[in-house]
């Protein structure tokens, strides 16, 4: 798997060189890469179906930090990686056909790569750091794919926001992955089970699901997280369709699904996910009937169906289990054929607003059967696979383990999938049938590349709609032994006989059809959101947002007062201030002068020259002069650098100064004239300030005469420089090998340095350039 | 124009300067290899030997021009960088292709007249050699004809 999901990164980026092959009509082999993992992960069905056993691959990373690269296959994630391989497939054919001709699409194959590698990666790592930098790496590139239209104000503007909220979630993930680490002492996801009841008696539980909720709800879009998933429906449609039915979105839901078996079934974890569950699958439902762009309604029953999900996890019984890996399955395959539907219809006609769409039937018949499919598995009607996922759905309400709420879950799922229902038919029927429109300019007629992905999607509706069976025993079963420790046989059938979840089904169906009806009149119902718009999430989050950022950009000014002298002042006295006090209040004070030698006669005499050099310096009226004075007291550190047996300092010291007066002297004929400071508060304040400072050092100095550093690490250095590194000069063994790493961490900051000297100068001057 | 006079005044006056230059550039490039070389058993090694030649091109542009120092390079002393970082990672990295850890120093046998024994650190430091001096110079040339 790790080859695989390398090869897939370095695939992206060849894509990337691959402009003129990407114009050719034999870019659509490159699909072939999702297939492949597609047939792949097939493979691994025979083995896992039964729930018993799952595969583990480990590659050794940072074994010292426990950090490995191991990958597991087990029910949960062969399921996330089939619909991800399979309908990345279908999305890579639809992609390609419907960017035809747009000037970087190679630059989206790209991106689209590095999602899907990334996304697969999520889904099988088993190694918490891992799937740390795999869920990190997915949101980069999402960012990268819903910001596509970067020429649009709007479409940076949401990719930024799906970008900030996610990329919070995954520090709450780093967080979340660091304390269970420390905690049970692996990272190991695999390792965890066995330590599922440590977690679950530490006083940290809470925190830690806290931390782990956060993840998953920014990602999957949980109220009041939900704002960015309908914003990121800018992106091409393509990109909707993958990210938002069946890959990006759901990583959330498979993080707490994954984690279920280790920290599930506790109170907390199950109000959590039933109070966010439930408030984001109403809200999410209620508001897609209210919206009039195909896209819009699609993104908030997503938002709605992602609720779902987590509630379903929430209600945490066997048969939730069950009916939550149903519907994961039931939804993407729905989901992903209504937003490739749409992007048809939107290619073709250049609009979404099902207030203008309609009798579509005559003009895509083949599509219409489609979206009818699609409608009816959102529906629920029986010999399509939502059919299954609803049924089970109100079998887990009905059966909650506590009596007193089940009136109170079985009516929250009843409304969300009534609306549901209404917003999958506002979809799938509303822009086929009715009356033709007046003037249809199809702009693009589909071709195969479009239409085979919805076709693909809407026969797998109905293939496991009418025989369930299949899905249950390839991979619903497993599934399900991922999620619950124990297999418990629950096969599906098309068929439960009348009862009370048939007779919901029904009313569902009949009050969605209700609802559908009056929306489909309604022409404007946006009017009555938007006057909640200022109580939403989003609004509040952009508030905090720019006052952040007044915060910062006051906070920086302070500190950022573009006079050098001041920042030297601020870091002077910061320092006087933190290590005076931590040196005064730690340390006993102790000077010790009996250990130090005498004065020799040239030592007073480089004394003599510095002091008069730095007197020099503080009252000459030139710049030039108080340069070289400052040069000549830095020679003379070099010579007590060299008296006292250092001369691999000495010498460097020496060649520094010299640049840095060579510096000064560069820019020295470029800056305004000497300025006589006659200010005499800021002299003294400048006075004080450096005094204190070298009185510090001076003092820090004989401290750490009287406290004798530990000698070990020197000798070891001293002895063994010549026999590990075959060298005489300990300085230099150090630098170049002992501590080699340290030296090119070093070399690599200075050269960022000099780049930023360079870009910075260099730019300005092209600027100038520019102006003139 | 009275700045352009001022400058040519200060120009004229360089002859010794140059003079001294034109013998002093190889020796100090030829005393920065020395110092370079000798590191290893010696007080020495590559940063102080880069900065060394710096101070040899500078004095050399103070003498003549940047643009004339600049010419004595056939490729920007910007391109210095990445050829010493990669030489550094290079030597750092050979270790593991034989299986020893990054940074393991690896010694050739039998040691080379006059420079000792050879090894992945000389490499190494000859890299950091060529970082320095294509900071210090980029930094400094770059400072100077912009500022």
């Amino acid at each position: 798997m790790l080859t695989l999901i390398f090869l897939t990164f370095v695939l992206a980026f060849i894509v990337l060189f691959l402009k003129e092959f990407v114009r050719t009509k034999y870019v659509a082999i490159i699909s072939l890469l999702p297939f492949s993992i597609f047939l792949y992960l097939l493979s691994f069905l025979p083995t896992i179906k039964d729930g018993t056993s799952s595969l583990i691959y480990t590659t050794d990373w940072v074994p010292s930090l426990g950090i490995s690269l191991d990958f597991k296959f087990d029910g949960l994630s062969v399921l996330f990686g089939l619909l991800i391989s399979g309908i990345g497939t279908l999305v890579y054919l639809y992609a390609i056909s419907y960017l035809k001709g747009h000037p970087l699409l190679h630059r989206f194959l790209c991106y689209l790569t590095i999602f899907m590698g990334a996304m697969l990666g999520v889904v099988t790592s088993d190694n918490l750091i891992t799937l740390f930098i795999f869920w990190e790496l997915t949101s980069i590139s999402s960012f990268f794919l819903i910001g596509f239209n970067n020429e649009e104000e709007e479409s940076r503007k949401s990719a930024l926001w799906a970008f900030s909220i996610t990329g919070l979630g995954g520090f709450f993930l780093l967080s979340f992955g660091i304390i269970v680490g420390t905690i049970t002492g692996t990272y190991s996801i695999s390792e965890l089970l066995n330590h599922s009841d440590v977690l679950k008696d530490s006083p940290y539980y809470l925190l830690i699901i806290l931390f782990l909720f956060v993840a998953a709800f920014t990602k999957s879009a949980q109220f009041p997280f939900h704002f960015w998933l309908p914003g990121a429906m800018k992106a091409p449609t393509p990109v909707s369709a993958y990210l938002h039915s069946a890959t990006m979105v759901k990583a959330g839901v498979f993080l707490v699904a994954r984690f279920t078996p280790i920290l599930g079934g506790e109170f907390y974890w199950n109000t959590i996910l039933l109070v966010v569950g439930g408030v984001t699958m109403l809200f999410g439902a209620f508001h897609s009937v209210f919206r009039k762009d195909m896209k819009g309604i699609l993104a908030y029953s997503t938002i709605s169906a992602l609720g779902l999900l987590m509630f379903l996890l929430g209600i945490g019984t066997e048969l939730a289990m069950y009916a939550m890996a149903v519907f994961v399955l039931a939804h993407a395959l729905y989901k992903a054929a209504f937003f490739l539907i749409t992007g048809i219809v939107d290619h073709a006609l250049h609009t979404r607003d099902i207030n203008e769409l309609s009798g579509l039937r005559k003009h895509f018949p083949l599509l219409a059967v489609t979206a009818v499919i699609a409608a009816l598995s959102c529906a629920g009607i029986p010999l399509t696979f939502g059919f299954i996922g609803k049924e089970l759905i109100y079998e887990s309400g009905l059966h909650f383990s506590d009596d007193s709420w089940i009136l109170l879950i079985t009516g929250a799922l009843f409304i969300t999938n009534v609306f549901l229902t209404a917003s999958g038919f506002l979809i799938g029927f509303k822009p086929f049938f009715g009356k033709g429109m007046k003037k249809v300019r199809i702009a693009h007629k589909p071709d195969w590349m479009l239409l085979t992905p919805t076709i693909v999607l809407s026969f797998f509706t109905l293939l496991l709609g009418i025989f369930p069976i299949i899905a249950y025993k390839e991979i619903i079963l497993a599934v399900f032994a991922s999620l619950n420790r124990e297999v418990v046989e629950m096969p599906l059938k098309i068929w439960h006989g009348v009862n009370s979840s048939l007779l919901l089904s029904g009313c569902t169906i009949l009050l969605g059809s209700i609802i559908y009806f009056v929306f489909k009149k309604w022409k404007n119902p946006m009017c009555f959101v938007q006057r909640f718009d200022r109580l939403a999430p989003q609004h509040i989050f952009s508030i905090l947002a720019e006052k952040f950022r007044l915060l910062a950009y006051k906070y920086t000014f302070i500190f950022h007062s573009s006079y050098l002298r001041s920042y030297l002042a601020v870091i002077i006295v910061f320092f006087i201030g933190l290590v005076g006090y931590k040196l005064f209040t730690d340390v006993p004070l102790r000077v010790n002068t009996t250990g130090l030698s005498e004065f020799r006669i040239y030592e007073l005499v480089v004394f003599l020259i510095t002091v008069v050099a730095v007197i020099f310096a503080i009252n000459t009226s030139s710049r030039l002069t108080a340069i070289a004075a400052t040069g000549v007291v830095g020679y003379c550190i070099c010579l007590i650098f060299v008296f006292y047996g250092a001369p691999d300092l000495g010498m460097t010291q020496f060649a520094i100064d010299t640049l840095t007066t060579v510096l000064f002297v560069l820019v020295l004929f470029k800056l305004p004239p000497f300025l006589r400071f006659n200010n005499r508060r800021l002299q003294i304040r400048d006075a004080v300030i450096s005094i204190s400072f070298g009185v510090l050092i001076s003092i820090i100095t004989l401290q750490a005469l009287v406290s004798p550093a530990d000698k070990d690490i020197s000798r070891f250095y001293a002895e063994n420089a010549y026999v590990l590194a075959k060298g005489k000069n300990v300085v230099n063994v150090i630098l170049v090998d002992f501590r080699g790493f340290d030296t090119m961490i070093e070399t690599i900051v200075l050269s960022i340095a000099a780049l930023g000297v360079f870009s910075m100068l260099k730019y300005k001057e092209d600027e100038e350039e520019l102006e003139n | 124009m009275k700045k352009n006079s001022r400058i040519r005044k200060r120009r004229l006056d360089t002859t010794i300067l140059r003079t001294a230059t034109n013998y002093l550039l190889p020796l100090l490039l030829l005393f920065s290899l020395f110092v370079l070389l000798r590191g290893h058993y010696l007080s020495g090694g590559g940063f102080v030997g880069g900065l060394i030649a710096s101070i040899a091109f500078v004095l050399h542009s103070f003498a003549y021009s940047t643009r004339r120092t600049l010419r004595l390079f056939q490729v920007s002393p910007l391109l210095l960088i990445p050829i010493g970082l990669t030489l550094s990672f290079v030597s750092g990295f050979l270790p593991v292709i034989l299986g020893s850890p990054f940074l393991t120093g690896i010694w050739f046998a039998d040691s080379v007249a006059v420079i000792g024994s050879v090894g992945t650190a000389l490499f190494f430091d000859i890299g950091v050699y060529l970082v320095v001096i294509g900071v210090v110079l980029t930094i400094l040339f770059t400072i100077s004809e912009n500022v």
